[in-house]
């Protein structure tokens, strides 16, 4: 561990869990708009168990992910998922400003769809747990088809609500709320093609930054060159993400995926992404899939590696998640049908491996593991990541 | 005489109304029987669900871009 001075008295005695804000509030709702569903007809019965492994920039995450949906009279389908994320951090700001940490996060949602008509109507409460965030969020979506089944809109709602907490503070406690719109149009283009366009805007309100984290400054006292000081966020963020895919089906079996997004936020940030992916089936219930996707973003107003001096402004934040960078994946999709002809009550089930490499590039955020260089001319931080999911869906 | 008069605000109001019925006349140009290749599992945007939740969570977590992510990723407070 390296604290430095300034740092350590904010971190003294505390499991400083750099990150673990980010992490946290990233893995809700992992399915609540739902599964993906035609309007006017329920999905079939299913049930996934899933195990992950992220492995990268010291930090290590894993964990299981199951799912239930089952089917109940002609209208209605019940989702049940249970989702951990167990947390092994020794990530660049905690090796720089803080000591390693373990972590466990544990998300629970439920969820039922039901059909009238052309229409799909769907209701989910998410409520994720961990050691100093807890999170609700309710989500209401409906869809309908038209146009002899060639078109389906989607529309959905969402209210979130956190509560944010400091290990060995008892005193400190903020809240956030969040809201979600969302809009999407599905349409079938042609006997081969299918397009898909989504966007969502979403508001937050509340304490929006890790009451763990530091921005950096320049300070010719200490010995280092530069102190910490807490970051300070604003308490309002919106923004808006716009996002087009499509599927095309080739002249032999197998079909070809791209997507776009682009997205802006009140922070200033701007961001795009872009994935090709490539669908092979192959004989005897083996289905390969390859992709690619390509990631760029500006970082925000208030970010920077290293600011001026203390209190230089009112908003400051050394999130590298906020710096600018980009980063790109290559990964695949290997399904094997073990059940392709119904077994006792199961009608059909796969397993499945799937695994992406990612590479992490920031361009103004840097490596402190440096501590030969003069403030500011660090090398810039890159790190690459493993991510594998193993899982096994049966349809009953 | 033209069919909709943009000088008569009326006029210019029933024209618009008129513009969805219009549409209507537009058939569904892939029939039902025609949907083969359409209803093969590889041209579903999400045949991995919970796979798909979890990539998205992984994204979400290490980007500052969020939302509009299709079926499994929107409607939450995921950022």
């Amino acid at each position: 561990m390296k604290a430095h001075a300034g740092q350590k008295a904010l971190l003294v005695g505390a499991v400083a869990v750099i990150n673990m804000h980010k992490s946290t509030v990233a893995g809700l709702c992992l399915l609540c708009s739902g599964l993906p569903t035609v309007a006017g007809v329920l999905p079939d019965d299913r049930a996934d168990a899933l195990y992950h492994s992220y492995d990268g920039g010291g930090v290590e995450i894993t964990g299981p992910s199951l799912l239930v949906l089952k089917n109940v009279g002609q209208n209605v389908a019940l989702t049940g998922n249970y989702y951990v994320d167990s947390i092994s951090s020794a990530s660049i700001d905690v090796v720089t400003t803080a000591s390693p940490y373990t972590e466990k996060r544990t998300e629970y949602s439920l969820g039922a769809d039901y059909i009238h008509g052309n229409s799909n109507m769907s209701a989910f409460y998410t409520y994720s747990d961990e050691n100093d965030y807890q999170a609700s969020t309710a989500s209401f979506g409906i869809s309908m088809d038209m146009f002899d089944n060639m078109t389906t809109v989607t529309m959905g709602y969402a209210r979130g609500w956190d509560t944010v907490s400091k290990v060995n503070d008892p005193d400190f406690s903020e809240n956030v709320d969040r809201q979600n719109y969302t809009l999407g149009l599905t349409q079938v283009i042609s006997k081969k093609m299918i397009l898909e366009a989504n966007y969502e805007a979403i508001t937050d309100e509340g304490y929006l930054n890790n009451p763990y984290r530091s921005a950096r400054y320049l300070d010719p006292s200490n010995s280092l060159g530069y102190s910490y000081e807490p970051e300070v966020y604003p308490n309002t963020r919106t923004s808006n993400a716009v996002a087009v895919r499509g599927l095309y089906y080739l002249p032999y079996r197998a079909s070809t995926y791209a997507e776009y997004r682009y997205f802006t936020d009140t922070w200033g940030i701007r961001a795009h992404n872009a994935k090709l992916a490539y669908i092979h089936p192959l004989s005897r219930g083996w289905l390969l899939e390859g992709h690619y996707r390509y990631y760029t973003q500006n970082s925000a107003d208030f970010y920077s590696d290293l600011f001026p001096r203390k209190d230089s402004q009112n908003f400051v934040s050394r999130d590298k998640e906020l710096s600018t960078f980009h980063n790109n994946t290559l990964g695949f999709v290997v399904s094997y049908d073990v059940v392709g002809d119904g077994w006792y009550w199961i009608d059909r089930g796969s397993i499945n491996l799937s695994y992406d490499y990612i590479w992490f590039n920031y361009k103004n955020f840097r490596d402190l593991r440096d501590t030969s260089a003069p403030p500011g001319e660090e090398p810039l931080y890159k790190f690459g990541a493993s991510v594998a999911q193993l899982f096994i869906s049966i349809w009953f | 005489m033209t069919l909709v008069n943009i000088k008569n605000p009326v006029m210019l109001l029933l024209g618009v109304l008129w513009l969805p019925a219009c549409s209507t006349t537009v058939e569904p140009w892939v029939k039902p029987y025609e949907r083969e290749y359409l209803a093969d599992e590889i041209m579903r945007f999400e045949r991995n669900p919970v796979s798909s939740a979890y990539l998205t969570h992984v994204y979400q977590a290490r980007e500052g871009a969020r939302g509009a992510e299709g079926a499994t990723g929107g409607g939450c407070g995921c950022n």
